[in-house]
Parts: C-alpha cells; structure tokens; sequence
C-alpha cells in the first residue's frame, strides 16, 4: 500500500448508511431528561475513572509511560505504508490470509466471501468495533448467515437489537432488571432471575453449545506486529480464544492503524490499554496468533485470514494532525471521563465509536457531511486529552474539526465533507466579531453601546437563558472604571 | 527575557472582554490587589478579546486578527498578568500555533507567551504574595476552570491563596474537576448537555454548605452563577442561594483591614 493521498479515490462519497449530525441534540435531551439514565452512566462512569485511577498511583510513571505509548504509535504510523507490507509478507509467511478492503462494503464481501467457502451458516463473534464499524451482522444476516456475539456484553446488545453505547462495555446502559428481561424473552426455557451470576451462566450455557457448531469464528484485533505476523488479542471472557480457536476458520479484522513494528512495542501498549480502559492491571486472558493449526496440533482453526480495513483512515493519516487520531489503542478512558459522554451515554452519538474519540475518527468514517455538528458537543475541557494513554490532543483535534466543518467550502479539502457545516449568516457574524475585536476603536464604541443600552439586552438568549438569568453587561466597563479612579 | 526570581516593579494588566464587560468589578480588584504589592499595573487601552471564542468555535481567521491586534499591546519585557486560566491559556499556548505561518507573528507571540501569567499563578508563584487573613470565619468553595487546571496548569495556585486566609474554610465539593459546562459558544449551541452540566456543578457546589463560591475564572461563573440565580427564580427564591466571585474580589476584601467583614 502506498501512502495515502488525499485526492484519490478513498476521497469519493460513498453511501452514507445515517446522519448522526441529525437529531443529536434530540437525543442527548432525551437522556439528559431522564434522571435513570443520568445517574445511571454517572455511577459507571465514576465505578471506571477510580478503576483507572487506583492503576495509576505513581503520577511520574503514568505520565512516562503515556510518553513512551505515544512515541511507540507515533513511531509505528510513520512507518505504516512500509509496516502493512512486511506484516502482509509475515503473515502470508506463516500461513495467514491477508485480505484488503477499502470500505465497509469491501469487507463485508470478503468476510461473507470466505462464509460462502465454506458453506458456514454461524459465525460466531469475539467482541470486535470494527465489525460493528462495517456492520458485519446486517451483511450476515442479509447473506443468511448467523452471526452470534459471544462477548457476554455484546450479546446483550445483539438481543436487545441495539448498538455497544461504548466501546469497552457495550452493554452499560442496561440494568441487570432489562438482562433478566432480555434474557427471560429470547432465551428458550430461561425463567426470570436478575441474579447476575446466574445471568452469566445461561450466558455461558448457550454460547457453549454455538462454539462448538459455529463454522467461523471472528475477532477484532489489538495489535497486529509485521516483525513476526503476530495478531494480538486483548479479551476477559475466554470468548476471543474460543471463536479464534475452537471453530474450523477463524477470520480477524481490523483498521490498518492497528499495527506495531516490533514485539516490544506490545508490552507497554497493552499496559496502558488494560490499566486505561478497565482498571486492569492485565486483562484475563492474550491471545497472541501467529498462524493456523500446524500438523500434530490438537486445536486451532484450519484456516486463519486478516481483513484490513481503511474506512477513510488514510483520509486521516494523510494529514499531519489529523494522523493523531489513529494513535488509539480504543482503551475507551476519554469515554469514561467526559462530562458530555457521561451526561448522554454512547447511542446519543448515533455513531459507532461515541465520545471524544468517536467526535474525531467518526467524520473520517462517515464524512463531515453526516457529522459536522459533532465536534460543537464538547466544552473543550480537555479531560479527555489528559487521560488519553497515547497522548492524542482530542481538544485540538476538535477545534480542527470545527474548522473543517465551519469555514467555507474549499479546493483540496483535507477532509471528505469539508465546509458541510458552512452557513454564510454565521460566518459574516465572525467576521463582524473579527472587525470590532480586532478595531480598538469600533470596540470602545460597541462595548460602550453595550453597557449604555444594556437594558436593551433581550431576556431570551438562544439556548443560554433555557438554565440561566440572561446575560447583561455591567454599567461601567473596566476602562471606564481605570478612569474614574482617584 | 522576564525572570522569575525578579520581583518585578511594572506589569501589564490584561482584562480580557469578559472582565472588562460583564466583571469590571473583579478586574479593579485584581489590579487594587497586584497595586498593594507595589507594583505599577499599566492597562493597554487598546486591549479588547483574546480571540479564542472564535478560535474555539473553528474560525482561525478570525480569531488571528483579533489576536494580532494584542500582540502589539505589550512592547516592554514585563509579565502579562490575565484574570482568567481560559484567555492566559489561549495566550499562552494557542498565540504561537495560531501564527505558525506568519514568522513575524509566531516569534512575538512565542515571546509573548513567556510572559503571560494567570492571575493567581503570578500571585504565587512570582510574587509570593501570603494573604493575610482579616475577616471572620467562613467557608467558601473554589470552581477552577477545565483552562486554568488541564491547559494552564495553575489549579493549585487558588487553592493555596485561599488556604493562606486563616479564617476562611475551603469545602471541598464532590466531582471538583468535572468542567461546569460553560465552554463558550457550546453552552448556546449545546444547551441541552451544556444545562445538565451546570446543574450537576450548581448542585455539587451547593451541596457544600459553603457560602459562596469563587473562581479565577469569569466564563466559569457567568455560567455557574447564571445557573444558581436561574434556579432561584424557579423556585421563588429572593436571596441568592449561591452568592460568587472571582477570587481577586475575594482576596482583596478579606485582605482589607478597612473593610474586613
């Protein structure tokens, strides 16, 4: 693969399965609205801020370490175009099947082309985003084939027919009363019992049985290193081993970011990911694999494949500070720390990575076009640029989003949609802003208007007086007052 | 090149809009206060924004032209001292990537940006300044703004100014670090996430018990007590259930011997 450009074709438009920029603000009303909900995200979201915390005592040494993560993704990114090729090459070399696609649709033939080889009629599934980015399990069951979640959490969501409102616990906006329901109503023969330990065993019970009969078995992937052909696997459940083990095919995807040179670059990354995301020292279990079952073995899939998927990655790669954006390790930490992401929960976003990092790789997915007003929910506190394990300056990140939404439409745009969220009115109101700021003396005389006339200050002020007395400005401006002094 | 370990004669007093519009009070008193400790506070009457409400909303254009203008304004070597984390960060550490393509520009606003303290940083850390305590007791809580904590890093130096005052108690309230909500334009934009927000900050802050709060910030308290005077009116309230200041205000009054409460 050759670095990206951003004048080829992976600029051109293509379907836009929905506009998530469209009734956004309806939807984080309707949770804001709902004090369940609200408290609700508020106690997962504190429960997993200590985890983190509790991680990381020594503040020198998480403040080394999330440097030594960042220079490891930065170093691995500039690298990428040569690091594909000799992962391609070491993975062909160990018996793994590498296979390319440009777009969602791209991957969802190839992975239902593999599917129809071999006649499979369930797939079953290790927690994998960007399977959910493709949407793989609509392509599936469109292509009449099962596709069965094993993560405990992803299950949940698949039976409930939702989306993962987050990328580390898809499930969290449920209670265990709605999995008890759930389960009750789509389980054959399970009574209703919201004992969670129960719960987890009729889990376990029915995903044991598909195990054993699935005909592919798909994962996500955590890291992927070109210096052995090794794809790594980060799981709790024993799920991800299971589906990359027990069933005759096993097929990986995952985004072309998702790669390091070296073998030692996985040890810190993993570090960062687990202590970041669920507080976890090490996850429970690492997969670590690096070919099919080999002669004599007694268990592993035939048949091993890779899916790499660009979804407008090279878009961001192609330029310097969008590139950040693909330093993440998906830990899911500016998730767990946003004010915004805790007050609406992850389906308000209506995009499949939500909060601060959804805000930033999302336009890349799907355009400015479907996304352009998502960047403007966010206050900028920069919580999320604190956290971030990799260091990737989400604030930043977003005020450039703003800037590729806003501004008018222009030649050689860095981004697909550029200039979406163009509206003359509000830019001639910048400009306006611009000339009296930048006028000393048309700002003496506005500021002066303004406490002269304050009175004249309507009582509604757009979305600012639906929680607050309106804004007035004072009698006297300070230069005023410097001047009255004695 | 200022030094640190100076204590300087003359500084630049930079109001931002806020201050200068909505606050004029607050910034006589940072000025009174920095005054007191023997220093000439020079006002550039030519000042008006810092330009990060357009920066912040993605309309760098703009916010450079408002920015070029005050980087004219502070020709001598002295420290540029901002009642406010949110305009010193903007100053400080958006004014040299803002002019990245404008050599000219980039090198004062680098210069610039060695200078420009937030207010009570430059207190603290520059100054030494120990508040001497002549009110009586009371207990107050300290909002520090997202800028001022994350970008400025200066969110101890509040907290050490008050914890100078002898009599003055500083409460502690639950989710101190969580943003109130303000963030410029996307409390209009964003009213719905940016409301809920400021009343899980009003609440936190009053569930306190503390009498008033004070911040560094005046967009932080626009917001917050916007919030709290909004709520009383709901519920019929004739007295402010949550006074505030900034904390120049604050810091000045108790440190009045003439006018001690």
């Amino acid at each position: 693969m050759s670095a990206p450009n951003p004048t080829d074709s992976n600029m051109t438009p293509h379907a836009l399965h929905f506009m998530p920029s469209v009734g956004f603000r309806a939807r984080a009303k309707d949770v804001v609205e709902n004090p369940f909900l609200r408290q609700s995200f508020r106690g997962a979201m504190d429960f997993l801020m200590s985890k983190r915390a509790a991680q990381f005592p020594d503040p020198e040494e998480l403040e080394s370490l999330r440097d030594l993560g960042e220079r490891i993704r930065q170093y691995n990114l500039a690298k990428l175009p040569e690091l594909l090729v000799q992962l391609e090459t070491n993975l062909t070399r160990n018996g793994i099947q590498v296979h390319w696609a440009e777009t969602p649709e791209e991957a969802n033939a190839i992975i239902l082309g593999i599917c129809q080889k071999h006649a499979a009629q369930l797939m079953v599934k290790g927690k994998s985003m960007v399977s959910e980015e493709i949407e793989l399990n609509h392509a599936a069951e469109a292509a009449g084939i099962g596709a069965l979640e094993s993560d405990m959490g992803e299950y949940i969501v698949q039976l409930a027919h939702e989306k993962p409102s987050h990328i580390i616990m898809p499930a969290i906006h449920k209670t265990k009363e709605q999995i008890a329901k759930l389960f009750h109503e789509n389980v054959p023969g399970v009574e209703y019992t919201d004992n969670v330990d129960a719960l987890i065993q009729i889990g376990r019970q029915v995903l044991r049985e598909k195990f054993e009969i699935a005909d592919i078995g798909l994962s996500g992937v955590n890291f992927a290193v070109a210096e052995t052909g090794t794809l790594c696997l980060v799981e709790n459940e024993g799920n991800g081993r299971m589906c990359t083990t027990a069933p005759p095919v096993h097929i990986a995807i995952t985004g072309i970011e998702k790669i390091v040179e070296k073998l030692e670059h996985v040890p810190p990354l993993l570090s960062l990911l687990t202590r970041s995301a669920t507080g976890q020292n090490i996850s429970t279990y690492f997969n670590m694999i690096s070919s099919p079952r080999k002669p004599g073995e007694k268990d592993g899939p035939g048949e091993v494949h890779l899916v790499l998927l660009d979804n407008g990655r090279s878009q961001a790669y192609a330029d310097e500070q969008l590139r950040k954006t693909l330093q993440c390790i998906r830990c899911g930490a500016c998730m767990n720390h946003c004010p915004v992401y805790t007050r609406i929960g992850g389906h308000a976003y209506g995009t499949t990575y939500p909060g601060p990092i959804g805000k930033i790789i999302s336009p890349h997915m799907l355009g400015l076009e479907a996304t352009a007003n998502m960047a403007t929910a966010s206050s900028l506190c920069g919580a999320c640029g604190e956290v971030c394990p990799v260091r990737i300056p989400i604030p930043e990140l977003l005020v450039r989003l703003r800037e590729e939404s806003f501004t008018a439409p222009h030649a050689n745009p860095a981004m697909r949609g550029q200039g979406a969220g163009y509206n003359a009115l509000t830019s001639a109101i910048w400009r306006g802003w611009a000339a009296v700021y930048g006028s000393p003396a048309l700002y003496r005389t506005v500021s002066w208007l303004g406490s002269r006339f304050r009175w004249l200050m309507p009582r509604k002020q757009a979305g600012w007086t639906s929680v607050r007395t309106p804004l007035q400005p004072a009698p006297k401006r300070l230069r005023d007052l410097i001047k009255e002094r004695p | 090149m200022h030094s640190r370990s100076a204590y300087p004669t003359d500084v630049y007093f930079f109001a931002t809009c806020v201050v200068d519009q909505f606050f004029p009070g607050a910034g006589m008193d940072a000025i009174t206060l920095l005054e007191r400790q023997g220093i000439r506070v020079h006002f550039p009457e030519e000042q008006t924004c810092c330009g990060q409400p357009a920066y912040s909303s993605g309309f760098p254009d703009e916010a450079r032209k408002v920015a070029a203008l005050q980087l004219t304004l502070f020709p001598n070597d002295w420290p540029v001292v901002v009642p406010s984390g949110s305009c010193a960060g903007m100053m400080k550490h958006h004014y040299p990537t803002l002019f990245a393509n404008d050599p000219a520009r980039k090198a004062a606003a680098e210069k610039l940006s060695t200078r420009v303290y937030e207010l009570t940083q430059f207190l603290v850390e520059v100054l030494n300044f120990k508040p001497e305590d002549c009110g009586s007791d009371c207990t107050v809580v300290l909002h520090t703004s997202c800028s001022a904590r994350r970008e400025m890093g200066v969110h101890l130096t509040g907290r050490k100014l008050l914890g100078d005052l002898d009599k003055v108690r500083v409460a502690q309230q639950d989710h101190e670090s969580e943003c109130c909500g303000f963030g410029g334009t996307f409390s209009v934009k964003q009213p719905e996430i940016s409301g809920a927000m400021v009343e899980d900050k009003v609440k936190a802050l009053k569930a306190t018990g503390a009498e008033r709060v004070v911040s560094a910030d005046c967009g932080c308290l626009m917001n917050i007590l916007g919030h709290a005077a909004w709520k009383d009116q709901q519920e019929g309230r004739t007295t402010p259930s949550l006074p505030g200041e900034h904390i120049a205000t604050f810091l000045l009054r108790r440190t009045a011997k003439e006018n001690a409460q």
